[in-house]
């Protein structure tokens, strides 16, 4: 690729004999925002750590804008970092926190200061410059210490869980942000998060890691419609799981519950009597309100959850349990608990996955 | 509960006396060098004393010099163990606790046997030898309050995040200690300090043994001749090392507040 920046090769990492990253191949863009999404203990500090210099890998290799940067120490990557405990120096007032690095890089103080004010205009806190961190809310801690990290226009950015110390609100208020000013400065990112929502919203690219492997690399919108794992299926979104038996492959015809579909995606290597499963999201499926589409089945409302704009309904079929997204519409009251329904979906939103 | 109260009470006044009552004796007696009047005339000859001015100066020195010189050690080897190597931790309490075990008088011979005039390091043959040596133990002496204190510092910080932070922004392991981790540990470390320049400022054993000027050795010369000025010089010492622990106090209401918010 023209403008790739950064190149991970076959990265391996063993503590004590334990490999927590397994041979992760990665190549991120000139001004990419990628993400590290995966469960607790998948690897995604420990790769983040090892691309600032603060692991070494057990093998592998991981180049910047072609350059192997592993005799380099921290702090001469010139990577920038903020990590999930804010870590603002407390002995440090807000302006001489965002200019350390401008100060240990010797820049001349006229333009550190400048730099420092710039820095403050840009995440909103001018006139904050003379407060120390412990009068400061969380949000705004979070904030200067991305400006610190970029004070010194580092050649990357580096976040591992940085709003994961935050609530609610103001994490997807701070996300919106940082995704606006790394964009606005173009600087190439890896953000390190186990929420997937957080992943989906800001993302260029997605890295799913499970256990110290990469699942899929791709779009959010590839992640979440085109999952080629089942386990970045379940990870990312919910994810329907339909026993089914195979009827007879020629037809591609199965049983669900006792009832009788046709799968045009089934595999032409299954036979007749397999038990096979079929996934789906909830919001590929809908209640057949005269509308059907390629697949109708019956089935038993058994729970109904008003999220607001949209309704998350639980349909049995005998042992299958689907949850279904419906919009909220006024003039039709979403069905009740026990109430029989028909579900339909089409075929093409079955998704087919390797393990 | 009303009766615990009382015993609570009793308990408290009968402690008080217990610590009170000699210090009220002593100071009452360091007053009454002339018949029938209390006066400072005590307190003036000992002050006035150019042996005090000589001894509270040398020891005053000795103790900055032990301050300095102990915090250059101690305070990179708590960092590094905090660090790199928290599994030596115990280790490290154990030997830093030593001092406190071996007596001063072996510590002393010890040194003697190591570093006299017919050794490969003849300290003891000049006078800034022998003062170099006593700071070095005073050093080790002080090393159990000093590791503790700094220890203590290091723990209310994130030290691994803080080294990390100012590490991909660019600094060297000397800026981090410099710039990072010892002014926020400073007050801890005062703290250390002032506990050291008391425990300097009164010793006797090694002072006398390495034969120095210091302050603990005079002390003892006065109380060993004079009858009214060594309670003089007692008080002294008292409100000396009380000011050192109000300092402690008083720097602990200045202290960075470093307690992580997290809203
Ligand atoms: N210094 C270390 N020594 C030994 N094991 C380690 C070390 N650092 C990480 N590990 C192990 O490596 C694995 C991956 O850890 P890592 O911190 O990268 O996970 P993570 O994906 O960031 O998880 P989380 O979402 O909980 O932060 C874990 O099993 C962890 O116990
Ligand atoms: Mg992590």
């Amino acid at each position: 690729m023209a403008d790739e920046f950064l190149h991970i090769e076959n990265l391996v990492k063993s503590f004590n004999g334990n490999t927590v990253v397994k041979s992760v191949n990665l190549a991120f863009n000139k001004g990419e925002f990628v993400t590290l999404l995966g469960p607790s203990g998948c690897g995604k500090t420990t790769i983040l750590r090892m691309v600032a210099g603060f692991e070494r890998p057990t093998s592998g290799t991981i180049l910047v804008e072609g350059k192997d940067i592993s005799p380099l120490p921290p702090n001469q990557r010139k990577i920038g970092m903020v990590f999930q405990a804010y870590a603002l120096f407390p002995n440090m007032n807000v302006e001489d926190n965002v200019g350390f690095g401008l100060k240990i890089g010797r820049v001349p103080r006229d333009e550190a200061r400048a730099r420092v004010e710039e820095m403050l205009k840009l995440i909103g806190l001018s006139g904050y410059g003379k407060r120390f961190p412990f009068e400061m809310s969380g949000g705004q801690q979070q904030r200067v210490a991305l400006a610190r990290a970029l004070a010194p226009k580092p050649k990357m950015l580096l976040l591992d869980e940085p709003l994961s110390a935050l609530d609610a609100k103001i994490r997807v208020s701070l996300r919106e942000e940082i995704r606006a000013i790394q964009r606005e400065l173009g600087i190439t990112t890896m953000f390190v998060t186990h929420d997937q929502e957080e992943a989906l919203s800001i993302s260029d690219r997605i890295v799913v890691l499970n256990a110290g492997h990469v699942e899929q690399f791709g779009t959010p919108f590839e992640i979440y419609n085109r999952p080629t794992t089942r386990f970045a299926a379940t990870f990312v979104g919910t994810l329907n799981t339909l026993a089914a038996k195979v009827i007879d492959p020629a037809t591609k015809s199965v049983s669900i519950d006792g009832q009788i579909a046709i799968i045009p995606s089934l595999s032409s290597a299954a036979r007749s009597g397999d038990a096979i499963s079929l996934t789906l999201r909830p919001e590929a499926i809908s209640l057949a309100n005269g509308h059907a589409r390629d697949i109708v089945l019956d089935g038993t409302v058994s729970e109904v959850a008003f999220l607001g704009a949209v309704i998350r309904l639980k349909v049995n079929l005998g042992e299958n349990a689907l949850h279904l997204d419906t919009f909220n519409d006024q003039h039709s009251p979403p069905p009740r608990y026990d109430e029989k329904v028909k579900i339909t979906f089409g075929g093409s939103d079955i998704l087919v996955l390797g393990d | 509960m009303k009766r615990s109260k009382l015993w609570a009470w009793i308990i408290l006044i009968l402690g008080a006396l217990y610590f009170l009552l000699p210090l009220v004796a002593t100071l009452l007696f360091s007053l009454s060098i002339r018949r029938g009047t209390y006066s400072l005339d005590a307190y003036t000859n000992v002050v006035q004393a150019p042996a005090f001015q000589q001894t509270f100066t040398f020891s005053l020195v000795v103790g900055v010099a032990t301050i300095v010189v102990g915090l250059l050690i101690v305070v990179p080897a708590a960092y590094f163990v905090r660090l790199r190597a928290p599994q030596l931790r115990p280790i490290i309490e154990f030997v830093t606790l030593l001092p406190l075990i071996i007596p001063p008088i072996i510590l002393v011979f010890g040194y003697i046997r190591m570093y006299n005039s017919s050794s490969l390091l003849p300290l003891t043959n000049t006078a800034l030898g022998t003062n170099i040596l006593l700071t070095l133990a005073y050093v080790a002496l002080a090393l159990p309050y000093m590791y503790r204190a700094v220890d203590t510092g290091l723990r209310t910080i994130d030290v691994q995040t803080l080294t990390e932070a100012a590490n991909i922004l660019g600094a060297n392991t000397l800026t981090i200690l410099v710039r990072v981790i010892f002014p926020n540990i400073i007050v801890a470390v005062l703290s250390g300090a002032f506990l050291t320049l008391a425990i300097v400022i009164g010793e006797f054993t090694i002072a006398s043994l390495l034969n120095r000027p210091a302050f603990g050795v005079y002390m003892q010369n006065v109380g060993a001749n004079r009858a009214f000025e060594p309670a003089a010089l007692a008080v002294i010492s008292f409100v000396i090392t009380w000011i050192a622990m109000g300092m402690i106090q008083l720097l602990a209401r200045f202290a960075p507040k470093t307690a992580p918010r997290t809203d």
